[in-house]
């Protein structure tokens, strides 16, 4: 009776997984077009899973021998399932690999049972809570169904009851794992995420046979000259298709929410929950079913959506509050640490954009920054004349008089800020102690773009960008030394869609050159402890984790590592203009950051970004731990007494 | 999209906003006048209205875009009465508004460009015979033939008035803020060119304008041993001596004891 029961079974799950996809795929492409190669994508998904993915899943070993044994068993089950029971060729060896596929996946689904006990919040509950059950019944009733195939159990063995019974486990499980993954169940994760990372946005992250994958900026640059196209994401259909379908591959592991800076401070966001919305969004309807954490102070179930309808309503409520959009850092925390490779921080800007150039409601001080920076090409509203004021008297080289140099300096807005002025003159010192030929913009260097990016100003980010690129273009360098990350980012990764392309180094890789080539000579520290506060910007976007810390090395300092550092640093909460739009929260980020740096008992923090001293320095505590700009801690420990280099003169005979 | 006000629903009220280029201080860029936006503000903050804008000057790149800040506050459009460089705008202006009359003629107090002398309201009121409230702080309530609103006076003070409509009404730095200036409808809006006479301004013409020098401030000298007699002295209300106060008085009385103080002050010279 089995071996009637279940071909038919198979081939109607098979024939329903098919519609459900057909459906599911238009869903995505109700977004906007995307051109992706189609082919090499699909050919690219076997490595994109096994090595990129991979590499985030197996942070957390247990889940993700868990994962292998029970999606790897589970593809296998099904595979040799067809074979076996839907097409009755059960000969030989087949009938056994299917035993042990099913075996594997069971041993799998047991662990992903035991993950369900005591579920930590960032999981979703909901039908999440019934997915191993299903594991259990398909790879139980699988194996079961398999041992009279291979003549282990007589044919008939149970009479027709267990027959039933293992029709009805194999069919529970069939719909979960076949027809679920397109109609919208837990498994759905495994069709979308395998089509996501065959048409990823931003493919050039994945590594591929010949080396790692790029950084690149997630943002990309509206077409401002065309009058009709779209200023950002006004509906969940104003995404592009494969956002949609990137959204889509949620797992909802919550991995996001874990690391979110925002969420943790109570403000009204949560990366998983926004994702979420975003399918709320594509197929219409409320947020009502959603099981996990919700945005801090927002109960779920208040708001709806639909694919055509806004995200955010000028007045009332829509799919997300404008609030959420802004209590993102665009720290990148989410990013990194998604298994699914959504980029959530480019969909939240890119919703930001309409909110910033159609509805003319930036929060807070944005609308002022905005104007200053149209006005004025800096955020303060200061004389675009004084940028250099703070350097008096350290007569810099000018690139308008020297016409080239081997380093432009790109000092930043740091310019107009006294704290930020201490760690330039320290760069400054140091540039000069190794005898690098260095000049700097001067008044003619504007913001780089950056916070008005971020603020969704693609308009001014443009001007500013071209007006930038127009005065690079006049003067010769090697490349770009800036202490600024974010600068650093938009002149590295995001110029280059606009026509401007260069080498950029932060100071500390620079710095960091400088030793290992032995220019700078450095005395015997006398710090205590010190930890390293790795900047956003530079760390999560620039994959610089090294050069800072090899610097503090050579300063002879003991170097301590807060619980989260490198690649999992928490922000300090001063990207993506969260202090300029500033939401309400239950607790300041950098609050939180600085206990990070007390848990180390560290007496000092190093930092290499002026947003990260700004926000640190602001916090306000008993003993709190000095803040320095790594310039600053090289620039003390400058051996004076040991003759300066002329570094163009030995490069010039290096060269010869 | 555009705001609400802008549509013309039967009963709304008829309100003109008079923009101009303005110029911001450090840089010196054009852009939406300050004190312009504010009033464009007040008037899309009224319910029930039709807000236009109006702008009398030349058509250029630079006051383009200055002038589209005003369109991305949330309009469709703007009039814009094409004058020669020197021309005086106040003729051309007054002919529009007494072709199409708006019951309510909001303005800025002074412009950030050209003579800037803050007289264009005056004159305007005066050549159309309206009445003149300056200082706007907010406007309270509409009805058919008049507007009550909040006059600001100096130190946080306020006087509520009842305004006979058609009237001018300028603002300065005590009306709220102006809302953001959103990229999209600043570059959808349309500038529509009215035709009007170009009248150049003969006075403009005889006189020769340069660059004005900041004058040094004077310094105010105080003598106090403390920080409360130093913060009560820098909040303290500036003293005027003498000074009266008429109610209840005709206007001619009134007119008496107006000329009688700028005599006194030597501001009219005595008729004897
Ligand atoms: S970028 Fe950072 S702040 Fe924004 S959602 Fe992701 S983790 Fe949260
Ligand atoms: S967005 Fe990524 S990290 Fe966040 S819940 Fe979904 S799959 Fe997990």
């Amino acid at each position: 009776m089995l071996d009637i029961l279940l071909p038919i079974l198979i081939f109607s799950a098979l024939a329903l997984a098919a519609i459900g996809a057909v459906r599911r795929i238009r869903l995505w492409r109700q977004g906007r077009p995307s051109p992706v190669p189609v082919l090499g994508g699909l050919a690219a998904v076997p490595r994109r899973y096994l090595v990129d993915l991979h590499h985030v899943v197996a942070r957390d070993k247990v889940m993700s021998s868990t994962h292998v044994a029970t999606a790897g068993g589970f593809v296998a089950a099904m595979a040799l399932a067809i074979v076996v029971h839907g097409l009755g060729l059960a000969e030989g060896v087949l009938g056994w690999l299917l035993l042990a596929a099913s075996a594997t996946m069971f041993v799998g689904s047991l662990f992903v049972a035991r993950r369900r006990i005591n579920p930590p919040a960032r999981l979703s509950k909901g039908p999440w809570m019934r997915l191993p059950k299903s594991l259990m019944a398909f790879s139980l009733g699988i194996f079961v169904a398999t041992l009279p195939a291979v003549g282990v159990l007589p044919p008939d063995a149970g009479g027709w009851l267990v027959a039933v019974l293992l029709a009805a486990a194999v069919a529970w499980g069939l719909a979960e794992l076949v027809f679920g993954m397109t109609w919208g169940g837990p498994m759905k994760h495994a069709f979308a995420g395998a089509l996501h990372l065959a048409f990823h946005r931003r493919a050039e992250r994945f590594s591929t046979a010949a080396g790692p994958g790029r950084r690149s900026t997630g943002l990309k640059a509206l077409d401002l000259d065309d009058a009709e196209a779209p200023l950002g994401v006004e509906t969940p259909a104003d995404f592009t298709w494969n956002q949609l379908l990137g959204f889509d591959a949620c797992v909802q592991c919550g991995r996001c929410e874990a690391v979110c800076p925002a969420f943790a401070a109570g403000q009204p966001l949560n990366p998983k929950k926004l994702v979420q919305d975003m399918v709320v969004g594509m197929a219409g309807g409320s947020d009502a079913a959603y099981a996990g954490s919700p945005y801090p102070g927002k109960a779920v179930g208040e708001h709806a959506g639909d694919p055509h309808g806004p995200i955010v309503a000028r007045e009332g409520t829509a799919l997300v509050d404008a609030e959420t959009l802004w209590s993102c850092t665009t720290c990148r925390a989410c990013v990194e640490e998604c298994p699914m490779m959504i980029e959530h921080v480019d969909a939240i800007v890119d919703m930001r954009r309409f909110l910033t150039l159609e509805h003319g409601n930036t929060p807070n001080k944005g609308a002022e920054v905005l104007d200053n920076l149209i006005a004025t090409d800096n955020p303060g509203g200061f004389d675009p004349g004084s940028r250099l004021h703070w350097a008096a008297d350290l007569e810099l080289p000018l690139m308008a008089e020297r016409g080239e140099a081997q380093v432009l300096l790109w000092l930043g807005d740091g310019v107009f800020d006294m704290r930020n002025q201490r760690t330039l003159r320290a760069l400054v010192k140091v540039l000069r102690a190794a005898g690098v030929d260095f000049a700097v913009l001067g008044n003619e260097e504007r913001d780089s773009g950056d916070v008005a990016r971020r603020l969704g100003d693609e308009a001014t980010f443009q001007s500013l960008a071209r007006r930038n690129i127009a005065t690079l273009a006049q003067y010769r360098f090697d490349r770009i030394v800036t202490c600024d990350p974010h600068s650093f980012h938009v002149l590295a990764n995001e110029y280059g869609e606009l026509g401007g392309n260069y080498e950029v180094s932060h100071h500390s890789t620079y710095i960091n050159e400088l030793l290992e080539a032995g220019w700078l000579s450095l005395k015997a520290s006398r710090l205590g402890r010190v930890t390293y506060h790795d900047p956003c910007y530079l760390g999560r976007y620039n994959g610089e984790y090294a050069a800072p810390r090899a610097v503090l090395d050579a300063l002879g300092v003991e170097r301590v590592e807060m619980a989260r550092s490198g690649y999992r640093s928490r922000c300090c909460g001063g990207g993506g203009g969260a202090p300029i739009t500033d939401i309400p929260g239950k607790q300041r980020i950098p609050d939180m950051r600085m206990n990070d740096v007390s848990e180390t008992g560290a007496d000092l923090v190093a930092v290499g970004c002026p947003q990260c001293t700004a926000m640190l320095e602001g916090v306000v505590a008993e003993d709190r731990a000095v803040v320095k700009d790594i310039a600053e801690l090289v620039a003390d420990a400058l051996d004076e007494s040991a003759p300066a280099k002329d570094r163009r003169r030995v490069t010039e005979e290096e060269a010869a | 999209m555009p705001h609400e006000t802008t549509k013309n629903a039967a009963g709304a009220l008829d309100v003109a906003v008079l923009v101009s280029v303005g110029r911001h201080p450090v840089t010196g860029r054009t852009r939406r006048a300050d004190q312009d936006a504010r009033a464009v503000e007040a008037a899309l903050t009224l319910n029930k209205a039709h807000v236009r804008l109006i702008h009398a000057g030349r058509h250029e790149t630079d006051s383009e875009t200055a002038l589209r800040g005003y369109l991305g506050m949330g309009f469709e459009g703007l009039t814009l009465i094409e004058q020669t460089r020197d021309a005086d705008v106040l003729p051309a202006l007054t002919s529009t508004l007494r072709e199409a009359p708006p019951r309510l003629l909001l303005c800025g107090t002074r412009a950030e460009t050209g003579e800037g002398s803050g007289l264009l309201p005056y004159l305007l009121a005066e050549s159309l015979g309206w009445p003149i409230v300056t200082g706007l702080a907010e406007i309270e309530r509409i009805e058919p033939e008049h507007v009550t609103l909040l006059q600001a006076l100096p130190r946080g003070q306020r006087r509520r008035l009842r305004v006979r409509l058609p009237a001018v009404i300028t603002v300065d730095e005590a009306a709220p803020a102006p809302r953001q200036s959103a990229f999209g409808p600043a570059r959808r809006g349309r500038l529509v060119v009215s035709e009007q006479v170009s009248r150049p301004d003969a006075a403009l013409a005889g006189w020769t304008l340069e660059p004005a020098r900041p004058r040094p401030k004077r310094l105010k000298v105080v003598k106090a041993a403390s920080a409360r007699d130093r913060f009560k002295a820098a909040a303290a209300k500036a003293e005027g001596g003498g000074g009266q106060v008429l109610t209840d008085a005709t206007p001619e009385q009134g007119a008496e004891a107006i000329v009688k103080l700028l005599q006194d002050e030597g501001v009219l010279r005595r008729l004897l």
